[in-house]
C-alpha cells in the first residue's frame, strides 16, 4: 500500500517568495572569528517556512547546517559574526534587544537539538524541567506548571507518571520523546529540529518521526528539521533544501529533489542512500570522492567543482547562483536551465 | 523452516555453533541472555551483514566470534580448528581476523601517526619482512595513494573518511582472512560512506577477505552484503541470501523494520515500545509480545497463536539457506 500523499500544492505556493511566511531567513550569513582566521559557517542563505510547513535542511558534516539551526534563536558562540535578517511573524531575530529574545525563545520558536542524553540534565527530574520554560514564560504556578509537564508528556506518548524519572531512568527514544515535550511546552510557532532522530533505531526513529509529524499537522506549527539523512527528510518534510559549503545548493518539493535532483551534489548524495530492491544499488553504493570542503580553505568559484562529476572550466572561476530549475525548484548550477555557455568544455 | 536452497557443501571459515553469552545480573538481577543460542557461518570470500537493533547482541556476538568475550555455551570453530583461548591462540587468531571498529576518531591514538598506526600490527606479531613495504601497500589498498603522503600525518590532519581508511589499513597489514566490521560507516556521511562501501566491497573481489559486517542499517547489507543474518534479543530470527530476505522477508520482525525505512513504498509496521531487555526474554517465540501478526489475529486464524506464545522456534542453522524462526511464516 502506498502511502497518503503530502499536501504538497498549497506548500508550494506559500514558498520562498510568496506571502510573509513564520519564518523567513533573508540572506544570512555566519562567519566564525575575524581577520585572517575568519571562518564562513553560513554564506548567504535564502528559507521560508510557513505555518504547518515541513522544511528539511540535509548536508554533511561542516555544511553549516547546525549553524544556521543555532543562529535561529542567536545561540551562537560570541565569536560568531552574523549578518542577514532572520524573520519571525516579521520580526527580526538578530536586531531583538535581549529581553524580546527571551520571550521568544520557548515561545515563539523553540529547538530539539540531537543528542537528548546531554540536553536534558542529569539531576533534575523530567517532570521539573518540562515545566522549567512554562514557569519562566507563563508564570505559571507550580501546580499548573506540573499539570501542563503532565499533558505534554501525554501528548508525546509517554505515561503522565514518567514525570518523576530522572533522565537516565528513560532510553534514547523516550528521553527524545522528552525533549520534543520541552520543545512543544510554550506552544511555540516554529520547531527547529537538529539531527532529532540521530542515533537511534530504526523503529524508534519511526515512532519519533510519526510523532512530530502529527504534533505539526495538529497544532499548526512550522518545522524547520536538520539532518544528514536526506531519505528521513524527503519522507517527513514537504520541501527540501541541500547545503553544501556554507549554501543551499537546491531546494524544491521533497520528493522531487530526492528523486530527481537537478544539483550534481544533490544528485550524488541522494544516489548515496541505497533504495533497497533496486537492482541498480545492490553490490553497488555509490559515494562521492573526495572530503566535504573545510570551510576554512573553500575552493574557488562553485565550491563544489573539485568533487564535480559533470564540472566545466568555468566552475572553477564563477560561483554559481541559485537559479530556477523547474516550478517550485531551484538549484546552483552552471548546468541547470540554461544551456552551457559557448566554448565551454566539459573538464 | 523452509530451505530453499540446500546447506553449504564447502566447510565455512568462521563458525558459531549454539553460541550463548550470558553476562551474569548485577545485585542477584536476572542475568542478560546476550546472545541466546546462535549458530552462524561465513564461507571465504563471502560478506555476511548481521543486522538488529541496539541491545539485541550483534555487538556481543561479533565479539564472541573474535574470541573477546568466552562463550558461555557452544563455540567457536576458525578454519575446522575450534577456538583456544589461550594467549598464544589468540595473539595466532587475531592475525587471521581483524576487528574494525566504528567510529575511527575514537579507535586511532591522536599522538600516532599514521605510519605508527598502521604499523602498530606488525610489531606486535614480530613482522618478518619490510615494514615500510608493508605499511605503504596497507594504506594504498585501503585507498589512501599515494601512501608515503600520509607516512607523517596524524588523525586530526585526516578526514573522517581518511581516518576509516587508515583503521581499514591497519586491519588489512597483517593479510587476515576475515574481518569484523563493527558500524563500520556509522560515523561517516553519506557521501563518504559510499567510498568506504565500495573498499570492503573491492577488498572481497581483490584479496577474497571474508567479512562479517555489523550494522543496524539494512541499506548496507543491501549495498555490499552476500547473506545477511537479522537477530533479535539473543537469537537469529531470519537469515538467507540478501536478494531474498530484504525484498520478500517472511519474518514479522524483518517486515517491520522493512517497512518503517524511508524507501520502503508499504504500509509502515512500527512496533511500538522498546527492543525488550536480554535479563527478561519472554516465553514462547522470543518476538511474540510485540508481534504485529499474532496483534492482528493473523497468526490464531493460521492456527499458530498458541505455539508462537509456548513454543520457541528453533535455533536457525549457520547455513547459507533461508530460513525463518516464526511459527506462523513456517506455518504454510
Amino acid at each position: 500500500m502506498k502511502r497518503a500523499p503530502r499536501a504538497s500544492g498549497v506548500v508550494e505556493a506559500a514558498g520562498a517568495r510568496g506571502a510573509p511566511g513564520l519564518l523567513e531567513i533573508r540572506d544570512l550569513r555566519v562567519t566564525y572569528g575575524s581577520g585572517a582566521s575568519a571562518v564562513p559557517a553560513v554564506r548567504g542563505v535564502d528559507l521560508a517556512v510557513g505555518p504547518g510547513q515541513k522544511l528539511g535542511i540535509a548536508g554533511e558534516s561542516g555544511c553549516g547546517k547546525s549553524t544556521l539551526a543555532l543562529a535561529l534563536l542567536r545561540l551562537l558562540p560570541s565569536s560568531a559574526r552574523l549578518s542577514g535578517e532572520i524573520l519571525l511573524d516579521g520580526e527580526d531575530v538578530l536586531t531583538m534587544k535581549w529581553g524580546r529574545l527571551r520571550a521568544v525563545r520557548w515561545a515563539g520558536a523553540s529547538i530539539v537539538f540531537q543528542g537528548a542524553m546531554h540536553s536534558l540534565n542529569a539531576v533534575h527530574r523530567i517532570g521539573d524541567q518540562i515545566a522549567e520554560p512554562v514557569l519562566l514564560h507563563r508564570r505559571a504556578t507550580p501546580a499548573a506548571g506540573r499539570a501542563r509537564a503532565a499533558e505534554l508528556l501525554e501528548q508525546v506518548g509517554l505515561p503522565a507518571a514518567r514525570a518523576d524519572a530522572y533522565p537516565h531512568e528513560l532510553s534514547g527514544g523516550q528521553r527524545q520523546r522528552v525533549m520534543i515535550a520541552m520543545a512543544l511546552a510554550c506552544d511555540p510557532r516554529l520547531i527547529v529540529a537538529d539531527e532529532p532522530t540521530t542515533a537511534l533505531d530504526v523503529m524508534i526513529q519511526a515512532q519519533i518521526l510519526r510523532l512530530i509529524e502529527r504534533l505539526v499537522a495538529e497544532q499548526d506549527i512550522g518545522l524547520l528539521m536538520i539532518s544528514h539523512d536526506l531519505a528521513v527528510l524527503a519522507d517527513t518534510c514537504d520541501r527540501l533544501a541541500v547545503m553544501y559549503a556554507g549554501r543551499i545548493v537546491e531546494e524544491g518539493p521533497a520528493r522531487a529533489v530526492y528523486d530527481a535532483a537537478e544539483h550534481p551534489y544533490g544528485r550524488a548524495l541522494s544516489a548515496a542512500f541505497p533504495r533497497i530492491g533496486d537492482p541498480a544499488s545492490r553490490r553497488a553504493p555509490r559515494g562521492l570522492p573526495g572530503d566535504p570542503p573545510d570551510p576554512a580553505a573553500l575552493p574557488s568559484g562553485c565550491t563544489f567543482h573539485p568533487r564535480c562529476p559533470v564540472a566545466l572550466d568555468v566552475c572553477e572561476r564563477e560561483d554559481q547562483p541559485l537559479r530556477e530549475a523547474g516550478p517550485g525548484r531551484s538549484a546552483a548550477c552552471v548546468r541547470v536551465g540554461a544551456a552551457v555557455p559557448a566554448g565551454e568544455q566539459p573538464r | 523452516m523452509t530451505t530453499t536452497t540446500p546447506p553449504a557443501g564447502p566447510v565455512p571459515l568462521l563458525s558459531a555453533a549454539e553460541l550463548k553469552v550470558t553476562f551474569p545480573g548485577r545485585r542477584g538481577a536476572a542475568s542478560a541472555r546476550a546472545v541466546d543460542g546462535v549458530d552462524l557461518d561465513i564461507g571465504t570470500g563471502e560478506i555476511v551483514a548481521l543486522v538488529g537493533e541496539s541491545g539485541c547482541g550483534k555487538t556481543t556476538l561479533a565479539r564472541a566470534l573474535l574470541g573477546l568475550v568466552p562463550p558461555t555455551r557452544g563455540r567457536v570453530t576458525f578454519a575446522r580448528e575450534p577456538l583456544g583461548y589461550g594467549a598464544r591462540a589468540l595473539k595466532a587468531y587475531r592475525k587471521r581476523v581483524q576487528l574494525v571498529l566504528q567510529d575511527p576518531s575514537g579507535s586511532l591514538n591522536p599522538r600516532h601517526t599514521v605510519y605508527d598506526a598502521v604499523a602498530e600490527g606488525l610489531r606486535i606479531h614480530a613482522h618478518p619482512g619490510d615494514e615500510r613495504a608493508a605499511v605503504a601497500e596497507a594504506l594504498s589498498r585501503a585507498g589512501l595513494r599515494p601512501p608515503e603522503r600520509y607516512f607523517a600525518r596524524y588523525p586530526h590532519e585526516l578526514s573522517g573518511g581518511q581516518r576509516q581508511r587508515v583503521v581499514i589499513a591497519g586491519a588489512l597489514v597483517l593479510e587476515p582472512e576475515l574481518i569484523v566490521a563493527d558500524e563500520p560507516v556509522a560515523s561517516l556521511d553519506a557521501s563518504v560512506r559510499g567510498e568506504i562501501l565500495a573498499l570492503l566491497l573491492s577488498l572481497r573481489d581483490e584479496l577474497g577477505l571474508s567479512a562479517l559486517v555489523v550494522t543496524h542499517d539494512l541499506g548496507l547489507a543491501w549495498n555490499i552484503a552476500d547473506r545477511v543474518a537479522v537477530m533479535y534479543l539473543g537469537r537469529i530470527v531470519e537469515t538467507g541470501p540478501v536478494e531474498e530476505v530484504l525484498t520478500a522477508p517472511q519474518h514479522p520482525y524483518t517486515r517491520a523494520l522493512l517497512s518503517v525505512l524511508p524507501e520502503s513504498g508499504e504500509e509502515p509496521v512500527v512496533l511500538m515500545g522498546e527492543p525488550p531487555d536480554p535479563s527478561r526474554i519472554p516465553d514462547g517465540c522470543r518476538f511474540h509480545a510485540r508481534c504485529q501478526v499474532l496483534a492482528s489475529g493473523e497468526a490464531a486464524r493460521a492456527g499458530v497463536d498458541e505455539r508462537c506464545r509456548t513454543d520457541s522456534p528453533p535455533v536457525l542453522t549457520g547455513g547459507a539457506a533461508t530460513q525463518v524462526a516464526c511459527h506462523w511464516a513456517t506455518a504454510g
